[in-house]
């Protein structure tokens, strides 16, 4: 084989799917590395940091988002299956639901309607299109699901995905202030609103200040998901 | 851990057929973790053993995902960019409105759920 030239080497590798794979998960490792190097300050977050440079690396090779995703989309797939892994902690904090029930059915009742629309509305109050803001419904739920949210109500799920993971941060960031401010010493009613309403990043968060509280964050996450895809037709039909 | 991703993805594959098979409006993993969660209580009523503990197949594959579950997100996420334009063009309304929206829901919850904890307890 003779040697190729540079430009027959990038032609190949733009469009073979290994480069982008590589990409992504490379791109993600040096982000969690920031993030530690940072001690997990929540706004270093490494989701949101490995999405910029990705974006980036492919507005300035001029690479078409489908090429990309040809390769990316191995990683993607795993989202299905680590979506009903979920399960496995929900089980696992069996105890945990049967002895505060009421207290985490009564809040999610409240929460989850709440995440949903109160982020619709605001965004059309402040002059967003139509085709934005339905992408904001599903905002507060872990990403696989609020993708799978997002296509049900006729929404983009990649929108979703950013809105997901942006609420996710403001989560983190916002929920020890607020909940010092509001004088709430309760670390499973802390833990627990903040996964209903940032996720797996807030969730994240709430295991670093207290066990407890990551405990009912994990919990929030996983319930909240569920009853948001519950939810989620009768809410697009009150957003028409 | 094949075993548990075996598990993991057969979850799914039932609760992807189910949801399109009755055109239910529910995302197919969203199921596959109720069909999880019951196997594991039927499975442990029968069996008398944990199957979610982190020693056994499933735990291992379940953990293994859920720890870089961060990573899962960027494929999507990289999207962005087809809507890049859309999305500047309208971001003070997109951030005021996620970041009201964010508070809102956090103070709503953490009420709900102190409030309802003190009544059941007296």
């Amino acid at each position: 084989m003779k040697p190729a030239s540079l430009f027959d080497l990038w032609v190949y590798l733009a469009a073979s799917p290994l480069l982008w794979l590589t990409v992504t998960i490379g791109t993600y490792l040096i982000a969690l590395q920031l993030a530690r190097l940072s001690r997990f300050n929540p706004l270093v977050n490494p989701v949101l940091i490995a999405i910029l440079v990705v974006a980036l690396l492919l507005i300035l090779t001029h690479t078409d988002y489908r090429v990309y995703f040809a390769g990316a989309q191995f990683v993607h797939f795993l989202l299905g299956p680590a979506t009903v892994a979920l399960g496995v902690p929900l089980y696992r904090n069996r105890e945990l639901v049967r002895r505060a029930a009421l207290p985490i059915a009564a809040s999610l009742l409240a929460g989850a309607p709440t995440a949903m629309l109160s982020a619709v509305w605001l965004a059309r109050w402040f002059g967003a299109p139509h085709d934005l803001t339905l992408a904001l419904a599903p905002k507060s739920v872990t990403a696989g699901i609020a993708m799978g949210i997002a296509s049900q109500i006729g929404a983009d799920p990649t929108l979703t995905a950013v809105f997901v993971i942006t609420t996710g941060i403001i989560g983190a960031v916002a929920v020890t202030p607020l909940m010092n401010l509001l004088k709430i010493r309760d670390f499973a009613a802390r833990g627990f609103a903040a996964g209903l309403a940032s996720h797996g990043i807030g969730t994240a968060r709430a295991f670093q200040v207290n066990d407890v509280a990551g405990a009912f964050a994990g919990l929030a996450m996983a319930l909240n998901g569920l009853l948001s895809a519950l939810l989620a037709p009768l809410v697009a039909q009150l957003l028409q | 851990m094949l075993p548990g991703l075996f598990i993991l993805l057969a979850c799914q594959l039932v609760g992807e057929t189910i949801v399109r098979a009755l055109g239910l409006p529910l995302p197919g993993p969203v199921l596959g973790i109720i069909l999880l969660v019951s196997f594991l209580a039927v499975r442990q009523r029968i069996t008398g053993q944990d199957s979610a503990s982190d020693a056994t197949h499933l735990g291992h594959a379940a953990d293994g995902l859920l720890r870089y579950l961060g990573l899962l997100f960027v494929p999507a996420g990289v999207g962005i960019v087809q809507s890049f334009g859309l999305v500047t063009a309208n971001g003070p309304a997109l951030i005021g409105a996620l970041v009201l929206s964010t508070l809102l829901t956090l103070v709503v919850t953490v009420a709900v759920f102190r409030l309802v904890a003190r009544r059941s307890k007296s």
